[in-house]
């Protein structure tokens, strides 16, 4: 049988196949809305829902005074043990050095 | 791939014959991705590499690899022509 994916250059193809290759690796997801996550990628789909575990979401929350011209970004961080991500609310997929 | 000129007439064709060159890809939000375009799909879904993300301008972060999601009003630029 040939593998579709050949083993000798693991080459992406298609744009998914980087999310694939990301399996059970941790991944940084940029989500709609200023929200981060950052978690071991368990699965994903072609909607691009995702199921992450061990997961850090960090929220920025922008205070902006209009007057005074200067933004306070506040950051909320919350820990969640399993997280599903519907798909339309993925901005971006980035492989991260697990650090 | 080697039939060109048909290609190149259609967005999507034109994408994937400029697989390889630095792109700088442009979100609704205002969010701007520069890097080396490494695949595209029928969703517009993009895998760049060795990307730079830009806020308002101001380098924001670097991704080894970065998977865009289409849909996020995604707009491509070959920085190459």
């Amino acid at each position: 049988m040939a593998d579709a994916d050949n083993d000798a250059a693991p080459t992406v193809q298609e744009p998914l196949d980087l999310v694939r290759l990301s399996l059970d690796e941790i991944v940084f997801v940029k989500l709609r809305g200023d929200r981060e996550l950052k978690g071991r990628l368990h699965a994903y789909d072609s909607h691009c829902n995702l199921v992450l575990g061990d997961v850090e979401e960090t929220i920025y929350t922008y205070d902006e005074d209009e007057e005074e011209e200067q933004q306070d970004v506040r950051i909320m961080k919350k820990q969640s043990e399993m997280l599903f991500v519907r798909g339309d609310s993925v901005v971006l997929i980035s492989p991260q050095p697990s650090s | 791939m080697e039939n060109g000129a048909a290609d190149a007439k259609d967005p999507s064709g034109f994408l994937s014959e400029i697989l390889g060159a630095p792109v700088t890809v442009k979100l609704n939000s205002g969010v701007v991705y520069k890097g080396e375009l490494q695949s595209v799909d029928g969703y517009m879904n993009i895998a760049l590499e060795d990307t730079k993300e830009y806020v308002d301008g101001k380098l924001r972060r670097n991704y080894g690899d970065a998977f865009v999601r289409g849909n996020n009003g995604n707009i491509p630029i070959s920085s190459s022509l």
